[in-house]
């Protein structure tokens, strides 16, 4: 391969879109879950009651695709930044997107309580 | 009138002498009539004439004297010199290779530059006399045209300084959306295709340094901003 310095990948768009909409997502939420803790008293059973409803497992399970969504390109972009040699920044891609697909699964098991 | 002394430290490098670049202290008499950094600089090379710098319109047109002025990007000729804190650190705008003292090599900011096309692109035949605007149409590039590069906004770019070679710059992306903005530019598209890149284009984290060092005042933030409104128009 000779070595050329190669631009015009073509994508971009769509993951800057992203960062942008699941940082609304996840400042909703925070906004939400602050709003719901400080109105409710503050022990375990209201804490159990308030995540055995449906609607709130939803909307935290949405946050937390968005969280990792966003980490995605976040730390994406720090290796494109910072990591030059092109094996290792593809190594560390497939490593990130891994981590956050395990961190995923569990965030299910986590809010809806599988066993 | 009465004169002033002015304490400098200025990076030197030579690379056909110096193994590495060192920090000189030298201070220069200016008058009271020497009013920019420039002036002073002028005075420094009567003092010591190997001191190497650009310089040409000297009354920021020209482009040609972007410094690190105390640790901020800047043109001599637009400073201040009295405005400073003394002993004033003079270095050459970072990221680019030094060619000598405060001169670099603008090579790869000019290669970026070009990579936009910064012509306009009209394949229409051309009418008899002008292609006209309306003053509406050429008020859109209020605040873009007048971009001198002299290369202030992209060497304060951490993303510029990383990825100088892949990623267009601040002042690259400012010129980019001057022609997307001209009506009279035919080539819209094949702009937005040339920046839809991970790298041409999004590795502007909006940052801001551009707008913080501009010594014309123009925002390129906010043109690049402009370039990703029109990709998400097309997109979505």
């Amino acid at each position: 391969m000779v070595n050329r310095n190669v631009v015009g990948a073509h994508y971009g768009l769509r993951d800057w879109i992203m960062q942008r909409v699941t940082a609304v997502v996840m400042l909703a939420y925070t906004v939400a879950l602050v709003v719901l803790l400080l109105a409710m008293p503050s022990d375990f059973d209201s804490w159990k009651a308030l995540f055995s409803q449906t609607w709130v497992r939803l909307f935290t399970q949405i946050t937390l695709l968005a969280l990792f969504l966003h980490v995605w390109v976040g730390i994406r972009d720090v290796w494109m930044d910072y990591i030059k040699p092109t094996g290792l920044r593809l190594s560390l891609h497939v490593f990130t997107i891994v981590w956050l697909t395990g961190c995923f699964i569990y965030s299910v098991k986590v809010v809806w309580g599988l066993q | 009138m009465t004169n002033e002394t002015i304490q400098f430290r200025v990076y030197r490098y030579n690379p056909d002498q110096d193994a590495k670049p060192y920090m000189q202290d030298i201070s220069v008499e200016i008058d009271s009539t020497d009013r920019k950094l420039l002036d002073a600089l002028v005075k420094l090379k009567v003092k010591d004439e190997t001191i190497s710098f650009r310089r040409s319109c000297r009354e920021g047109v020209c482009g040609s004297d972007a410094m690190n002025i105390n640790g901020k990007n800047g043109l001599a000729c637009l400073t201040d010199v009295r405005d400073l804190k003394q002993p004033i650190e003079l270095r050459p705008i970072p990221g680019l290779p030094v060619i000598r003292d405060l001169i670099v090599d603008m090579t790869q900011f000019f290669t970026q530059y070009h990579s936009i096309k910064p012509y306009v692109v009209n394949n229409s035949p051309a009418p008899e006399r002008e292609r006209l605007q309306s003053p509406e149409d050429r008020k859109e590039l209020d605040g873009l045209y007048e971009c001198i590069l002299c290369a202030c906004c992209s060497t304060s770019c951490p993303s510029f300084w990383w990825n100088p070679d892949k990623f267009v710059g601040p002042a690259g992306l400012l010129a980019a959306y001057r022609f997307i903005a001209d009506t009279r530019d035919e080539a819209t598209s094949e702009r937005l295709d040339n920046l839809e890149d991970p790298y041409r284009l999004f590795r502007c984290h909006s940052i801001m340094n551009c707008v913080d060092v501009c010594p014309k005042g123009l925002n390129p933030t906010r043109a690049i901003g402009k370039i990703k409104d029109l990709m998400v128009k097309r997109a979505v």
